[in-house]
């Protein structure tokens, strides 16, 4: 039995020569990469001044931080908290449907099929990656300059970088859209717009509600930030109890921010269900 | 052969016909139920988030003039008439692009190695305890809710002022992130070759290292690459609060409008960006051999 394995094992070294040595290439290519990945790493490490008693101290500083959050509590500050709860939602829902309304228009020039040429679709496409390269914390400092600080600047900061990203994504999805209905609704006699609006539009909809939808929970998460540097929402009072040090009031207002997400994950994962059908999803 | 249009007789066509018309009326009755709605929650919305559309249209010309400012020099002359007056601290800017870079290099592979550790017991098929599973789960959920920012705020008070919370923040960001993704990679697996691996009388780790490991990791990889992507435009703003990069000199320039600055810093920024994404991408492509 033994032997026979043996004289098998010859045999395919002999038939299958590639399999048994490998190219010193292929051999060597991935412990390559690694130990440069790993020389990187380390190299970072030292220059961000990373050191072991700085890490050390700043754990037990942390926890310690941990220690005083418990029991999480609001304090007399629970009304303001709420409202601005409330606030952080309200960014959330009117940035993205503005961003949404926005890019509808803009992503049709963005996609190949509806124009064909690439004088206005390369600039077009361009214009939406800067957009999209710069944060929304950024927005918010640029809006903030022009609106003044508080909620509204929060709106349009958020509205203006999804724009970027609804550009985007509205466009690959129109360009993967079935040709053939546009082609019907031609040849019953309609029009360019009409083959928009009753040959694209229904496809690409439902795709466009999902992706709007995902948005508003994703920038619930992103509203809650843009408090920190002046845009309304409940980010500015983390920020502030952060300073001051108020870890109770800290962990209440985490607390708050996680079952709020989770709410709205909760009813935007239902209304997507609702308007794509369950097994567009799973 | 002649096609022969058959018409119904009125009465069965009037029935189909009312028959139509009252579920087309009732799906548009939902569509205006659903519109009226959206359109009132948008306008408590609208209140809440204190939306004042005279200060939109008093003000939007400066958002306009604010980038006519931030492309013109202090002379008054257009930024690109002397890019070297632009670019005047570019030493500086790429040294701190340079760190930015280096944030999220580090803070991504922290994630991501931490995330390849937790995600074989927070995936359903391959979690060796139950409640294990439940507390990662929830662990993995609270670090990717809570922003990176938020976790760079805390940070930047327990480890000082400096990159290093930049980078922590990140990492755990990323691993809340990434082991969500990892273990719903790992959930579609193919449980055959575990099968074979534990045939051989081999342990847990060896089944995950064996049988699970080799089919996931260049996912794994492709994620990671993504997550480094999104990872460089948050490390571009941890200068905000304190925690490394560009953005302190960005929100400094930003602030004291030194308009010229915040131009050349913006386009460093979107230009870095640029090049990572496609970079990564065109690595993406290659790991995931033109299939995805």
């Amino acid at each position: 039995m033994t032997a026979q394995t043996e004289t098998d094992l010859a045999d395919l070294k002999a038939r299958h020569p590639h399999l048994f040595e490998r190219p010193a290439a292929a051999r060597l290519g991935v412990p390559t990469i690694a130990l440069a990945a790993l020389a990187l790493f380390i190299y970072g490490l030292i220059e961000l001044d990373f050191s072991p008693q700085r890490i050390m101290a700043g754990l037990s500083q942390l926890g310690w931080f941990a220690l005083l959050m418990i029991p999480p509590d609001p304090g007399s500050s629970l009304p303001a908290y709420l409202s601005a709860m409330g606030e952080t939602l309200s960014i959330a829902l009117l940035g993205t449907t503005l961003a949404a309304l926005m890019a509808l228009p803009v992503s049709l020039l963005a996609a190949r099929n509806i124009i064909p040429t690439q004088l206005i679709r390369f600039p077009v496409r361009r214009f939406l990656d800067g957009v999209r390269g710069i944060d929304t914390l950024i927005w918010a400092l640029v809006w903030i300059n022009v609106v003044g600080l508080g909620p509204f600047a929060g709106v349009l900061a958020i509205a203006v970088s999804d724009f970027g990203a609804f550009g985007k994504l509205f466009s690959e999805a129109i360009e993967t859209a079935d040709r053939k209905q546009v082609e019907g609704v031609r040849a019953s006699g309609g029009s360019a717009l009409h083959e928009i609006r009753f040959g694209l539009m229904p496809q690409v909809l439902p795709v466009i509600a999902g992706q709007v939808l995902y948005f508003i929970e994703s920038n619930t998460r992103s509203a809650t930030i843009i408090g920190i540097v002046g845009a309304g929402g409940i980010g500015l009072q983390l920020a502030e109890q952060i300073r001051v040090l108020e870890w109770q009031k800290v962990s209440f207002l985490i607390l708050m921010i996680l079952v709020a997400v989770a709410a709205i994950d909760w009813i935007s994962t239902r209304l997507r269900f609702a308007i794509i059908g369950k097994r567009a999803i799973a | 052969m002649a096609l022969a249009v058959s018409l119904l007789p009125e009465s069965q066509l009037d029935a189909l016909n009312a028959a139509y018309n009252a579920s087309i009326a009732r799906r548009r009755w939902r569509t205006i139920l659903g519109f009226t709605i959206a359109v009132a929650a948008l306008a408590v919305a609208a209140v809440g988030a204190e939306v004042d559309l005279g200060t939109f249209f008093g003000k939007i010309g400066n958002f306009f003039s604010y980038f006519d400012r931030i492309f013109r020099l202090d002379s008054g002359a257009r930024v690109w008439t002397d890019p070297a007056e632009w670019f005047w601290g570019w030493q500086k800017w790429l040294g701190l692009l340079g760190e930015t870079l280096l944030i999220s290099y580090v803070g991504t592979l922290a994630g991501a190695v931490l995330a390849l550790l937790l995600n074989f017991f927070a995936a359903r098929n391959t979690a060796p305890l139950p409640w294990l599973l439940f507390v990662i789960r929830r662990f993995l959920e609270i670090c990717r809710t809570v922003p990176d920012i938020v976790f760079a705020l805390v940070f930047v008070i327990a480890f000082g002022l400096g990159p290093m919370a930049g980078v922590l923040a990140i990492a755990i960001h990323s691993t809340g992130a990434l082991g969500k993704l990892f273990s719903e990679i790992v959930e579609n697996v193919d449980m055959k070759p575990v099968e074979g691996v534990r045939s051989t009388g081999a342990g847990w780790v060896a089944c995950m290292r064996f049988a699970v490991l080799p089919q996931v990791i260049s996912g794994f990889a492709s994620y990671a690459l993504l997550r480094f992507e999104i990872n460089v435009r948050g490390a571009s703003v941890m200068g905000f609060v304190g925690a490394g990069g560009i953005g302190q000199e960005l929100i400094v320039s930003i602030r004291k409008f030194y308009y010229s600055d915040v131009s050349a810093i913006l386009l460093l920024i979107i230009v870095t960006v640029f090049v990572i994404d496609i970079s990564t991408g065109w690595i993406r492509g290659r790991l995931t051999g033109g299939r995805a």
